[in-house]
């Protein structure tokens, strides 16, 4: 872990990027099997996920995508009877090593769920939090910057500035899921997670969400979830079809959606599924 | 290719092929009737295939609009999405053949008397392996095929080839009889007309070959020949 303890990094652009070079892969998947019980819902995936680029995870209901995206950062650690095999390499390490720490992980690696789930706090301690607890801000100025910045990036700032007070679930759903992303970002994180998070929203607000990551993706890996086909193919680059537990296929964004090569992809793609 | 889930939106890729399909039935009676008309001299006959072009028009803007509408409505994606982009581009390719089919009808009605039969032939033999193409290519298109597609796509050479030497013969017509010249104008115009459809062929033989492969015929393997 390199987060800069007690510097104000935040404000300072060149140390809030990846450290990796553009195109590396932030996290490598190896032989990847997850089961719950004795049902296995992961089947021997290996991938990787590049820097600086959105995938997308597709398939029908229950293939799995949860599971897999929640092996990325050890959520599936906080359910009783999950079991997850393989290796996850991020810069080299085992995330899943006894000597990680799942709280430090999940703040390199953020996650921004289907329901949005502000903390029932004001919107600036949504944000504050982590960055406090992380000991990522010297003093109240410090963190009163890295709540403006991360809701800036988030594309909330002007919607809240006057209300940084009010709770956080007194906002409308799509503002309440753009602070969760801005909560996510504050902690500086290397990834970030998306399970389904337009799926409670309207269409301008989806809109507002995916230009938000189509902006992100500028600096981070990011990983989405979604049911929707047009929104993998509108923000990802590259997308990974699974079925029933298994990586069917992955490949470029606009390859997967106009040619795929698997006929399982095309028939899930062009509405065929038996 | 099994069914969509929503049998609505199979029902109407397959009513918007059938169109295509419809429209390649046209055309190609086009070109075999305007030369039929042509060799005959049919003048009744040659004023008909003229009529038959609105006909054409009208399939070609009712496939548009419903083309607008599957992909407002229906999002296409994968195979879908090339079939229905392929179509668009076909259906204009097709309307283009009938123009050029309807320009052939309606000179085989301006010729004078000078016109002798072996120039009526050499048009009539031109157009032989033109509505071949055009039978091979909407074969293709009907079982689709690659392998058919890409053979009509390395076939044009052989209609190239065709009107460079009609192109020759006809002028030797002329050149045999100044009062031939009127009428040898406009076969000059009906050569380069069939011409003109072998390329439009060729140009749906490459989306068909997209529609179905994905991939793109690339210009570069087909030897291309001197072009008058
Ligand atoms: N906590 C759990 N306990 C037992 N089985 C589970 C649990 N969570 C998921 N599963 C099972 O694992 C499989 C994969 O589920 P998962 O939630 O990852 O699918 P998904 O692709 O995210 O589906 P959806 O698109 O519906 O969200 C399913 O068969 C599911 O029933
Ligand atoms: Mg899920």
């Amino acid at each position: 872990m390199d987060t800069t303890q007690g510097t104000p990094a935040m404000m300072d652009d060149t140390l809030t990027l990846p450290r990796s070079a553009d195109g590396a892969q932030r996290i490598d998947c190896r032989n990847i099997k997850v089961f719950y019980g004795q049902a296995q819902a992961i089947h021997d995936v290996s991938m990787s996920f590049p820097d600086r680029a959105v995938t997308a995870l597709i398939g029908p209901s229950g293939c799995g995508k949860s599971t897999f995206l929640r092996c990325l950062n050890r959520m599936n650690d906080t359910i009783e009877n999950c079991r997850v095999e393989g290796e996850i390499l991020m810069d080299g390490e085992n995330i899943n090593d006894e000597d990680v720490d799942p709280v430090l992980l999940r703040s390199r690696v953020g996650m921004v769920f289907q329901k949005p789930n502000p903390f029932p706090k004001s919107i600036y301690d949504n944000i504050a939090y982590g960055p406090r607890i992380h000991g990522l801000a010297n003093g109240r100025e410090d963190l009163d910057a890295i709540v403006e910045k991360s809701l800036r990036r988030a594309g909330l700032w002007e919607e809240v500035k006057d209300r940084l007070t009010a709770p956080g679930t007194s906002l409308s759903g799509g503002q309440q899921q753009r602070l969760c992303i801005a909560r996510a970002i504050a902690v500086q994180p290397e990834v970030i997670l998306m399970d389904e998070p337009c799926s409670a929203l309207d269409p301008i607000a989806t809109a507002r969400i995916e230009e938000l990551i189509d902006d992100l993706r500028s600096r981070y890996c990011i990983v989405i979830v979604t049911h929707s086909m047009q929104q993998a193919a509108r923000v990802s680059q590259r997308t990974a079809f699974f079925h029933l537990g298994n990586l069917v296929e992955l490949g470029d964004t606009n390859q997967i959606f106009t040619n795929p090569r698997e006929k399982r992809t095309e028939d899930y793609i062009t509405g065929r599924f038996g | 290719m099994s069914d969509h889930i929503v049998s609505a939106y199979s029902e109407e890729l397959e009513r918007l092929s059938a169109d295509i399909m419809k429209m390649g039935g046209i055309a190609e009676t086009m070109i075999v009737d305007s030369t039929r008309a042509l060799s005959a001299n049919d003048l009744e006959l040659a004023r008909e295939v003229v009529l038959r072009d609105l006909l054409l028009d009208v399939i070609e803007s009712d496939a548009e609009r419903q083309i607008v509408s599957l992909i407002a409505r229906r999002q296409p994606m994968g195979h879908d999405l090339r079939m229905i982009l392929s179509a668009m581009k076909i259906s204009s390719e097709l309307e283009r053949i009938g123009d050029l089919a309807k320009n052939i009808a309606k000179r085989a009605q301006r010729l004078d008397d000078n016109v002798n039969d072996e120039m009526r032939n050499a048009i009539v033999r031109m157009s032989k392996p033109v509505s071949r193409q055009l039978n091979n290519v909407l074969n293709a298109y009907a079982s689709a095929s690659p392998e058919k597609a890409k053979l009509v796509w390395e076939s044009d050479d052989d209609i190239d080839n065709h009107y460079n030497s009609v192109f020759r013969e006809m002028l030797t017509y002329l050149v045999e009889d100044p009062r031939r010249i009127t009428a040898g104008a406009h076969m000059l115009f009906m050569a380069k007309n069939l011409e003109r459809i072998g390329d439009h062929c060729t140009n749906i033989a490459e989306f068909v070959y997209y529609q179905v492969v994905g991939d793109y015929l690339s210009e570069l393997e087909r030897p291309k020949q001197d072009q008058v």
